[in-house]
């Protein structure tokens, strides 16, 4: 069997942000696996701006920030196999993949880094009633027949969920002469980044139905109705406020899902608050080895924090290369109130890490509050948070000292502010 | 003159025109929609049930039996996918214990072989039983099978046979005529001496067409819940005791590749072509998996889908010629288990026609397929041959299911071969998977838009005005 150093599987911008970063530490022999024809994953249907501001200082599309980090790699001599799916992973690192050129081939590797990236949930996965007809499409799938194969999908267009994508393609396909009718959130507030409310619904006057969802469709061939309704603080509908628009089109935005098929066949333990897998302080996940980062860990906000924590991951392979795991055993870093996930989960205090930024996102939408580490009783740090939105990760940083020969799991919480 | 038409491919009609095509009989299919194994096919438990569930004396029992027996058989010569995974019966409470019984002493007479379980050795098997389990009738040799692969598979070997299958041919009228029956469609006229009525939630307007019939149809929903391929709470199907007003009640099924199905309410409705999901449906759904299960993981539902059964006024099976009008049979009424029963259902109707029809052998007929190519079944080793002989197998499209673009290819190319998105996804997977086509989909429009010769903008979804793509994009 072949053997590789580093194989990162995604050559997407978590994979790509990895590979640079493996060579710039000094790892020579890394293979990126990519599915697609180019590398640069889901940003090369992001045409739209807004990429790169924290990682260049500049507004970037998403090609162009991609095409920054395959610059980079193709200075730094990485490999990166196109056209190439990886159909099975193992826990001891052996790589299956499968392309034209080589058909099946299995690859034993030192280290292994997940940078599979996320889907968008379906249909199926959100209780939306009525007939199956053509017309009904995730964003980034319309998005996708959009910018890369040059095609509308509708001209009447209903979208479901202001998570970003949904918002974009509201603002994308109205500038292609579609008429978008309306956006239902079944929250009370947006999922969206507030940026994005601003430019793709408000300036366009697209209506944003809050606390709203789509509950049923109608059409035998193609889409021609929905219905929707509004929902109560339980988010169950409320009889009698259906309400129907004549539309073509449904577009879904209701949520990305880490995409974990390989790491949970080769028995990677998963983190049910992120659906991704569960990782340490240096994006080590429960199987020796076998790292994890980008959105196939947790679903990111920002392409450039996708870059910086896949960099994370990347010096923690590195250093486990060079020498092996941490010592000692790990303690966890807990969702505490109000917080739905805090990603690393895990550290080793006899082992700690130089820096650890702890990422987490908030149950709701909260102003005023204080952020409270804690292990067991002993605060390890507060932090005034003026405004915390589910919508916007947030991150706490963790120092060597902090965590240094602690005997209890670290609690990352929201209180009231004592006033 | 075609010597017989069948109306309906479904499974049905479907296997009976792949049996038929063993003999010289000119024979056509009229199929209304787009692709074979639209109705009842595509929406049901996809189970092959032993024969345990029909009464005593009826043609269900007889033909259940009889059917279930030929499918590991029909498979392996279709090379369609056949899973044997065990059918629990959990009876729950002292009074299901003594109708699990009833079931063993009918199995006994029909020879389905059985085993009982205590709750701690089913347990054991599943984990997920739910506490009122108490006692557990194991039919281990039931299987699942993808309905629409066995249709689709027998409609192949038909048409290489020299069947014709007409898609898009609803059947407006017919005519009696001295040598048989003129068939009238938007696609032409069919004359033939004999017509099978194989049209399932529409039999009853086929046979009003020749016959007031005796029975009413009353179509009855099926709504279901399909799970994450990762999900998979049970490894055998589980079903509750069955009774006389819910018949089967609510199953978990593990289908052929993983996905599970968690359904069916049983709802009459009005109309045969409503096959939508409703909130009610899915919410008895909901709550009944909860009687002979535990922690099913909903929230890792990838789809929701209704399928409508055949149901009629008859309890039982009508396979037989109808009276007053010759050489016209019904094969009607085949609500569950007819998917298991099909290959039966098939050889009565050839014996009603063989009394009046003289079906010489054809020498030629082969009535097996080429077995398709499935490379997530293979070895590297194995795969990587193939890639070396054609590339395209090497190039990924779905990756949920793991399906190549030869295999797409291979699924379109074939007689009765794939012409839509949805009958790609039939045959061969791509869509079937966690991303339900958010990512494939795509490509799998451009891979049908090359291999037929049209534009992206021609390439349907499922029937003839389900269009996916809308309009080229300005640039």
């Amino acid at each position: 069997m072949k053997k590789v150093q580093a194989i990162i599987i995604g050559g997407g911008s978590a994979g790509l942000s990895a590979a640079v970063t493996l060579k710039k530490n000094g790892i020579e022999d890394v293979l990126v696996i990519e599915k697609d024809e180019e590398p640069g994953g889901i940003l090369e249907q992001c045409i739209h701006n807004g990429f790169g501001l924290q990682t260049f200082q500049e507004q970037l599309s998403g090609p162009a920030y991609a095409e920054r980090f395959v610059r980079m790699a193709e200075e730094l001599n990485v490999r990166i196999l196109l056209n190439t799916t990886v159909t099975k992973l193992t826990a001891d690192r052996v790589v299956e993949y499968v392309n034209s050129e080589e058909g099946a081939v299995q690859v034993q590797a030192d280290a292994v880094i997940l940078a599979v990236g996320c889907y968008e949930r379906p249909r199926g996965g959100i209780n939306i009633t009525g007939t199956r007809p053509a017309g009904i499409y995730t964003a980034g799938q319309a998005q996708r027949y959009l910018n890369i194969d040059g095609y509308m999908v509708g001209k009447r267009v209903f979208i479901l969920g202001s998570g970003d994508i949904g918002l974009i393609m509201a603002r994308r396909m109205t500038l292609e002469g579609a008429k978008v009718i309306g956006v239902a959130e079944l929250m009370p507030y947006s999922n969206g980044l507030p940026r994005n409310m601003k430019q793709c619904l408000e300036d366009f006057d697209i209506p944003l139905y809050l606390s709203h969802t789509v509950s049923k469709v109608f059409g035998k061939d193609r889409l021609e109705k929905i219905e929707m309704v509004a929902v109560d603080e339980n988010r169950n509908p409320i009889a009698g406020s259906e309400q129907y628009f004549d539309v073509d089109t449904l577009l879904l935005s209701v949520g990305l899902i880490p995409e974990n098929h390989l790491a949970d066949h080769a028995g990677i333990r998963m983190d049910p608050s992120t659906k991704g897998p569960v990782v340490d302080d240096r994006y080590m996940t429960s199987e020796e080895g076998i790292f994890a980062c980008g959105n196939g860990l947790h679903v990111h906000d920002l392409v450039d924090y996708v870059s910086l924590q896949a960099a994370r991951a990347a010096e923690g392979a590195a250093a486990y290369l060079r020498n092996g795991s941490p010592k000692g055993t790990p303690l966890c870093i807990k969702n505490g109130n109000q917080v739905s996930y805090c990603v690393p989960s895990q550290f080793y205090p006899e082992d700690p890490a130089e820096k650890l930024t702890v990422y987490f996102r908030v149950r709701t939408p909260m102003d005023n509050q204080q952020l409270v580490i804690r292990s067991g009783d002993k605060v390890i740090r507060t932090l005034k948070k003026r405004k915390l939105l589910p919508s916007v990760m947030e991150e706490a940083v963790l120092l060597k000292k902090d965590m240094e020969g602690l005997t209890e799991d670290i609690t990352v919480e929201i209180t009231e502010v004592a006033s | 003159m075609y010597d017989v038409v069948i109306i309906g491919a479904g499974i049905t009609g479907t296997m009976l025109s792949w049996k038929l095509s063993r003999s010289r009989l000119k024979i056509a299919v009229l199929e209304k929609e787009n692709d074979v194994a639209e109705g009842a096919t595509m929406a049901n438990s996809a189970a092959i049930h032993v024969g345990y569930d029909p009464e005593d004396g009826t043609l269900k029992a007889e033909l259940n039996v009889k059917g279930a027996q030929q499918y590991e058989s029909i498979c392996e010569m279709l090379h369609c996918g056949y899973k044997t995974v065990g059918a629990f019966i959990a009876a729950c409470g002292a009074e299901e214990e003594a109708h699990l019984d009833v079931l063993a002493a009918r199995a006994d007479a029909r020879g389905i072989p059985y085993r009982f379980l205590s709750r701690d050795e089913a347990l054991a098997e599943e984990p997920s039983l739910s506490d009122n389990v108490t006692k557990v009738l194991d039919f281990y040799t039931t299987a699942v099978v993808y309905p629409w692969e066995v249709a689709a598979a027998c409609m192949e070997v038909a048409c290489t046979n020299g069947v014709e299958l007409h898609l898009n041919t609803p059947c407006q009228s017919i005519e009696k005529t001295p040598k048989g029956w003129l068939i009238r469609t938007p696609a032409g006229d069919f004359e033939t001496k004999y017509i099978v009525n194989a049209a399932g939630v529409h039999a009853a307007q086929i046979h009003a067409m020749v016959a007031e019939p005796e029975w009413q149809a009353t179509p009855r929903k099926g709504e279901y819940y399909v799970l994450d391929e990762d999900a998979k709470p049970v490894r055998h199907i589980i079903f509750p005791v069955p009774s006389k007003e819910k018949g089967k009640g609510v199953l978990a099924v593990p289908t052929v590749f993983g996905n599970t199905l968690i359904g069916p309410n049983s709802d009459f409705q009005e109309d045969p072509d409503d096959n939508g999901t409703s909130e009610a449906g899915l919410a008895y759904v909901r709550a009944n998996i909860g009687k002979t299960l535990k922690n099913i993981p909903l929230n890792r539902s990838i789809r929701t889908f209704a399928g409508v059964r055949p149901t009629t006024t008859s309890p039982d099976f009508i396979v037989e010629e109808v009276s007053g009008a010759p050489h016209f049979i019904d094969a009607v009424s085949i609500e569950s288990p007819g998917l298991a029963s099909a290959p039966a259902v098939a050889d009565r109707i050839i014996s009603i026609l063989a009394e009046t029809l003289d079906m010489p052998e054809n020498p030629d007929a082969v009535m097996t397929r080429k077995a398709p190519v499935i490379l997530k079944l293979m070895t590297p080793e194995e795969r990587s041959r193939l890639i070396a002989e054609n590339p395209a197998y090497g190039k990924m499209i779905c990756r949920c299911m793991q399906v190549s673009e030869g295999e797409i290819v291979d699924a379109i190319r074939r007689p009765c071969g794939a012409r839509t998105v949805k009958g790609v996804k039939k045959r061969v997977g791509p869509g079937f998977g966690r991303c339900q086509g958010g990512f494939c989909e795509p490509k799998v429009v451009q891979i049908l838009a090359r291999e037929l010769g049209i534009s992206p903008l021609e390439v349907v979804y499922d029937s003839e005005k389900s269009n996916i793509l809308q309009s080229e994009n300005r640039i």
